[in-house]
């Protein structure tokens, strides 16, 4: 046996041992962190991990086409003219050669005609533009339905929500950009709206558009909003909401060696380089398609904008809907006060209801946290249906909604189900009422029966599908105990306690501060938790596996799976 | 020439050469096309001069088809409450009954909120026969000559082009409002659309403007001069034989269908390949300890 003491120091003495040359990707990285300091930053970060699951990646969607937006805007104003001087166009398009136009207009005509690819990069641009609201508000309701918005989330929730209305306000701007027929309709209508708030309407209006509606400067500064001050607005709030992704670190689903206070799931490189970094291009991919072979926005149709002219079927971009559907099936109150005229159908739908929808959006969380008093943080997700009351709120609001943006489209359905528009409006006009309350109902009911499912499961096992007869020729299912894994993961939740204030008044007789408070926090507290099934205790499930075996003997070795062998079972559940 | 060899004998040995089969066809059809020309009524449509004879036809017809709710002579009928129940026709003239018959509005299968477009019950003779007896009622539009409603072929290339873009401007003010920008219709009240114009002959959006049928409001010529109407359809035939620059046009559903796309299709395949990206994971080629029981709920995968 001999040991090769060659690389061993025989001695004190000669060359000091150096290492070998490194490679060339080794040698930058070096001269980049003795500059840049990145070794330190990159050592922690490179290995975050991450859960995995698919509903983590919603949000990803709305940052991917936000960079699609990104760089096709930049694209766009490479040849976009935010001018309304007047011209004559005289480009490719003929039906509209000779017509007069803004030069916002023509230079849109311009993009889709003369530019190679600019028509694809229009459509995409405004593909993107929807997409990215709509993953922005599937992402949302993730992250409200799985309780993730709970301390220490809920600033991320507060900055998500302006993300989404800033993300509303720019999609306007830039629809109003190429102003065309539909776009300066859609200004039209702003203007409309600005003018009908009381007392300062008209002031707006006129500091708005540089005087009366439409003068010349909307688009120029509209374009500055759309590029540069809602953009950067945006790309900040984003930062914000992804550093503090990384500072909370991400929530994930209770289960087995997943508790609150680590993470399981793949580092960050070289799993998430990968699977988010192949998401943005097939992100991409898809906007692309999209933006390819789907006509959206065809403004030579159009036209250029003309107060005169108004087409049928002139509807904003989707999520702009909701508040034009309100607006449309809102019955015409006005009211004179003073002799001034207050639109009240305006008003509303248009001014009050998209504010009151943020606000109440924004408050959600805090309006929980009140109601449970719950201080601790929250880590680990909630499946939707055991919080039925907070899922059967989003619901709620979800059909509201739904409902507003259905009256959004009440011609298009007029016309495609040969229904008559005025049905449509008095249905809607009860049903946004009514609806969400029927939701409510309906979804909270749901998600408590699905708790008891839940405890059925733990106590007496999953349905088999095997029917066995007895010897008196009773007819029984046979269940089996669930595995530990899925056990663990269904009492992974807390149980949840009703709030009841202490005594109303002391032993004067004196009512205590804040009574009526702790009231309607107490009713609230019922009303989210009084119901709801909580996991069965430990005593009880032994109870119940007791009561299995004393019903029949064990079940033989190895088969204590899925086995589905009806003749090895013993196990009776009655 | 060989063809017209009275020798019967040398036709039948022709009668299988190359192309004796395509002279036959040839000849088959130009006798066809040259019989259909001479006995076609169409073809005389714009030189026929109305006779006493069509008038009694086209009474004929009336009296069996329309008098039921228009009355034997055209006088229009009322319910017992007052309310029309057939408009008189004696002052609508001939373009109105070509319009509303031939695109089969008239007649009605049942009463509505609109007549709708179907396939015409009659030929067109009867049609025009129909159109005499009600024009012979009283005044109203003739049914226009096709000089009316195209460009003329004398005009340049420019002056065409002018007319487009006028007929253009001219629809997107006066159409489209109820028409839709792509002329793919839109609703009105109670159960009323605006049927699309998109696929529709010339001649009928001619005598359309000209009669205002139903809800649409006639434009007169002191509206819209002749060749104001005949540039209208002019840029309607031009948009409808342009490509679709954008792609698949999708029934021009307004910005409202389109949500629902970006909804169905784009979010649909978004969150599609979110599921897809996030049940593949890492892959190694070390082999891995047996998995350690199987999560039924599937929520921590």
């Amino acid at each position: 046996m001999s040991i090769d003491t060659s690389k061993v120091a025989d001695s004190n003495r000669g060359t000091a041992a150096t290492t070998a040359k490194p490679a060339k990707v080794g040698a930058v990285a070096n001269w980049a962190d003795e500059r840049l300091g990145l070794g330190t930053a990159m050592k922690k970060n490179l290995r975050k991990v991450f859960p995995d699951h698919w509903s983590f990646m919603l949000g990803e969607i709305a940052l991917w086409s936000f960079v699609v937006l990104l760089l096709t805007g930049v694209f766009l104003t490479l040849w976009f003219v935010p001018s309304m001087g007047e011209i004559e166009y005289h480009g490719s398009y003929d039906p509209l050669r000779g017509v007069g136009m803004s030069e916002a207009m023509a230079s849109t005509l311009h993009l889709s005609f003369d530019v190679r690819g600019g028509l694809l990069m229009r459509q995409m641009h405004h593909w993107a533009a929807m997409i990215f609201i709509a993953s922005m508000m599937v992402h949302m309701m993730r992250v409200y339905f799985t309780g993730a918005f709970r301390k220490p989330r809920e600033l991320n929730w507060v900055i998500g929500c302006l993300l989404l209305f800033l993300g509303t306000v720019e999609g306007f701007t830039g629809y109003s950009l190429p102003d065309d027929l539909l776009s300066g309709t859609g200004v039209r209508a702003a203007d409309g709206f600005m003018k009908a708030s009381p007392v300062v309407g008209s002031y707006m209006s006129f500091f708005l558009f540089g005087g009366e509606f439409p003068g010349e400067s909307i688009i120029p500064r509209l374009y500055t909003i759309h590029v540069l001050l809602i953009p950067g607005l945006i790309l900040a709030l984003i930062a914000a909401h992804m550093l503090l992704l990384v500072y909370h670190k991400h929530t994930q689903w209770p289960g087995p060696g997943r508790t609150e206070e680590n993470v399981v799931g793949y580092p960050m490189l070289p799993v998430y380089m990968a699977k988010a970094g192949g998401f943005f291009f097939i992100v991409f991919g898809v906007i692309a398609v999209m933006g390819g072979l789907l006509t959206l926005n065809p403004v030579w149709k159009f036209g250029p904008y003309d107060p005169t002219k108004v087409t049928a079927g002139s509807q904003p971009d989707w999520y702009m809907g909701w508040p034009d559907g309100l607006l449309r099936i809102i019955p015409g109150w006005e009211s004179v006060i003073f002799g001034y005229t207050i639109s009240w159908n305006i008003l509303l739908p248009v001014l009050v209801m998209p504010i009151v929808m943020l606000i109440v959006l924004i408050l959600l969380p805090f309006i929980e946290a009140w109601i449970t008093g719950d201080k601790r943080e929250h880590h680990l997700l909630q499946r939707p249906r055991n919080a039925p009351t907070r899922t059967a709120v989003m619901v709620a609001l979800m059909t509201f909604y739904g409902l507003s943006w259905i009256a959004g489209g009440n011609d298009i359905i007029a016309i495609k189900l040969h229904l008559s528009i005025n049905q449509i409006t008095y249905f809607l006009r009860g049903a946004v009422f009514i609806g969400p309350i029927i939701a409510f109902i309906i979804t909270r009911r749901w998600c408590i029966s699905l708790q008891r499912h839940d405890r059925e499961k733990l106590l007496h096992g999953y349905e088999t599908g095997i029917i066995m007869r007895s010897p008196e020729g009773a007819y029984s299912e046979r269940h089996l105990p669930i595995s530990d894994t899925a056990a663990y993961t269904l009492t992974a939740r807390e149980r949840e306690t009703v709030y009841s204030p202490e005594s109303d008044t002391d032993a004067n007789g004196v009512a205590a501060p804040g009574t009526r408070l702790n009231r309607l926090r107490s009713r609230l507290s019922t009303l989210m938790y009084a119901d709801n099934v909580q996991k069965p205790t430990a005593a009880e499930i032994e109870e119940a596996h007791h009561h299995a075996e004393h019903d029949a003997p064990a079940l033989p070795a190895g088969k204590s799976g899925h086995g589905t062998n009806g003749e090895d079972f013993k196990g009776i559940h009655h | 020439m060989r063809f017209l060899n009275r020798s019967a004998g040398r036709i039948s040995r022709h009668r299988r050469a190359p192309l004796a089969g395509v002279l036959v066809l040839m000849f088959g059809l130009l006798m066809t096309g040259g019989l259909y020309s001479a006995f076609s009524p169409n073809a005389q449509a714009e030189t026929a001069v109305t006779s006493a004879e069509d008038i009694q036809k086209g009474k004929e017809l009336f009296l069996v088809g329309c008098a039921f709710c228009h009355g034997k002579n055209g006088e229009g009928v009322l319910t017992q409450r007052g309310t029309q129940y057939g408009p008189a026709l004696t002052d609508v003239g001939a373009a109105s009954v070509h319009f509303q018959v031939d695109t089969g509005r008239m007649p009605m299968a049942q009463p509505g909120q609109q007549a709708i477009r179907k396939p015409s019950v009659y030929s067109d003779e009867e049609i025009l026969q129909l159109a005499a007896f009600v024009d012979s009622l009283g005044t109203g539009p003739a049914i226009p000559s096709e000089q009316a409603y195209t460009l003329p072929d004398d005009m340049t290339d420019d002056e065409r082009q002018e007319a487009i873009t006028r007929g253009g401007q001219i629809f997107l003010t006066n159409c489209t409002a109820c028409h839709n920008f792509d002329g793919s219709g839109g609703a009105m009240p109670r159960g009323g659309f605006a049927p699309t114009i998109r696929g529709v002959d010339p001649i009928h959006i001619y005598e359309a403007l000209l009669t205002g049928p139903q809800s649409m409001p006639s434009f007169s010529d002191g509206n819209l001069t002749p060749d104001e109407k005949r540039d209208v359809i002019a840029y309607l035939q031009n948009t409808e034989s342009k490509p679709n620059y954008g792609g698949f046009g999708l029934g021009a559903g307004g910005p409202g269908g389109r949500g629902g796309l970006c909804w169905g299709v784009g979010i649909g395949a978004l969150v599609g390949f979110a599921i897809w990206i996030a049940a593949h994971t890492t892959r190694t080629n070390r082999t891995k300890p047996a998995a350690a029981g199987t999560d039924q709920t599937g929520a921590s995968a």
